[in-house]
């Protein structure tokens, strides 16, 4: 069991600062994150792109700002838990809480704060209505052990980097492997588009564009699939295939979160915003853009704001009886938990002679 | 005041004539915002979510070219026809007026 003081779901720039913010109070954290790396959105999806608005920084790019952020922590010794989803919250009788993510492991905490943004990144699953039914019984969206698919036939779906690359491994491995994309146009570095089309023209991949799988066929595992070409639907065809892979990005999703019997209002949770940024359960807060209350803005300078008030009122939780006055690190300093000791030149006076 | 109107069929099949600025650097899917019709924006008009993606009835010719982004992002996406553009690159303008189009199922 991890044991922290304040548990932080969701490793991206508001949940990264409020590190900061807890650690100036001498309050340790712990992070969990669906993703494998901390950054949320700034590193998965536009680390190259600029951000204007971040005060005191008139340009600076997404991944820059995780990094600097990273650096900015990094005394504070936060803990990770990534590439696991938190799944489950248990509130125990001392009101402190255990959550627990999609691979086991536990964590225990007097306070929860919830800065999971968007929601934790899944991938895109295609409208085929009985997909659901052959999720591990031929379906996957992820390929965790390409071994899998030793001697077996693989249809691949998709048309970006994930789907040409995986269908280059996978052609040393699997029976047959097939590529379906709605387009002609691959969209990946060059080199895979490349290779693909080399290994597609000596047989080893099969190559099937303006096409789309549209339906699936089997009795208690996947069978077949159903190909549409071109549209129509008079033009289908049944291929017969041991696995179907759909690989079409990761669109984020509020999750089992949303199952926690936290107040939620268009897939945001409602806080108070007048004092703390607590949800309905005392002890859990929101903070970020997963947050919702009047007025509110999806910004991360406004998620940075929300960090630092909430870690005034977990401070009151944790330790009721202690009072907290403010302190400007200007003047008192940064003291990280690794025995570090940051803190502005102190002015001598000298006479001289 | 320099609006135009728009029409954007929702997900049900009803018509709504909306009004839309050209002059507050705004696109497509935020006047769906503005309007409170059932548009995300999730990503927030980086062409990487398509909770916008709207099939263009008419005027085709007089929209912006697809960037890279959008055709990438229209390749993860389902449900997609020759007409189908992400409403979050599609800014307004004048030359727009009249312009018709229909939302996207919502994606899973």
């Amino acid at each position: 069991m991890i044991k922290t003081d304040i548990l932080i779901i969701g490793a991206g720039p508001t949940g990264l600062f409020t590190v900061f913010e807890a650690g100036l109070l001498k309050l340790k954290c712990h992070l969990i994150d669906a993703l494998p790396q901390p950054g949320g959105q700034c590193s998965e999806i536009y680390p190259k792109k600029p951000i204007y608005d971040i005060p005191g920084f008139p340009e600076v790019l997404a991944g820059d700002l995780v990094n600097n952020l990273m650096e900015q922590i990094k005394p504070f010794e936060p803990g990770f838990t990534l590439g696991e989803r938190a799944e489950t919250i248990e509130r125990l009788e001392d009101d402190s809480f255990v959550v627990t993510t999609s691979r086991g492991t536990k964590h225990h905490a007097p306070v929860v704060v919830i800065a999971g943004g968007l929601g934790s990144f899944e991938p895109r699953k295609p409208p085929i209505p009985s997909i659901e039914k052959f999720e591990d019984k031929g379906v996957a969206y992820i390929i965790r052990d390409p071994e899998v698919y030793r001697d077996k036939s693989v249809v691949i779906a998709g048309g970006g980097d994930s789907a040409l690359d995986w269908s280059i491994y996978l052609a040393d491995i699997a029976k047959e492997v097939s590529l379906i994309h709605r387009r002609k146009d691959f969209r990946g570095a060059l080199d895979s588009v490349e290779k693909v089309e080399e290994l597609s023209k000596i047989g080893k991949i099969k190559l099937i564009t303006e096409a789309e799988v549209v339906d699936l066929k089997g009795e208690d595992k996947l069978e077949a699939v159903v190909i549409r070409h071109k549209g129509e639907a008079v033009e289908e065809e049944v291929k017969p295939t041991d696995s179907f892979i759909p690989l079409f990005g990761l669109s984020p999703k509020l999750g089992p979160i949303a199952d926690w019997g936290l107040e939620i209002e268009k897939n945001a949770i409602k806080v108070n915003n007048a004092y703390d940024y607590q949800t309905n359960i005392p002890g859990v807060y929101a903070i970020g853009d997963v947050n919702t209350y009047p007025g509110k803005l999806k910004l991360i300078l406004c998620g940075f704001h929300e960090a630092a008030i909430m870690c005034q009122s977990a401070y009151q939780r944790i330790y009721p009886e202690k009072r907290y006055v403010m302190k400007y690190t200007t003047v008192s300093g940064v003291s990280g938990f690794d025995g570090s000791k940051k803190e502005a030149k102190k002015e001598v006076v000298k006479s001289i002679n | 005041m320099s609006d135009i109107k728009i029409t954007i069929i929702d997900r049900e099949g009803e018509a709504h004539l909306l009004d839309a600025p050209t002059d507050m650097n705004m696109n497509l899917m935020e006047v769906c915002k503005m309007h409170e019709l059932p548009v995300e924006g999730t990503c927030g008009g980086m062409a990487m979510c398509a909770s916008c993606h709207c099939y263009i009835l008419n005027k085709e010719n007089l929209l912006p070219e697809k960037s890279y982004e959008e055709e990438d992002m229209l390749d993860q996406a389902f449900f997609v026809e020759d007409n189908s553009r992400l409403g979050c690159q599609i800014p307004i303008t004048k030359e727009l007026d009249g312009l018709e189009l229909k939302l996207a199922p919502q994606q899973s």
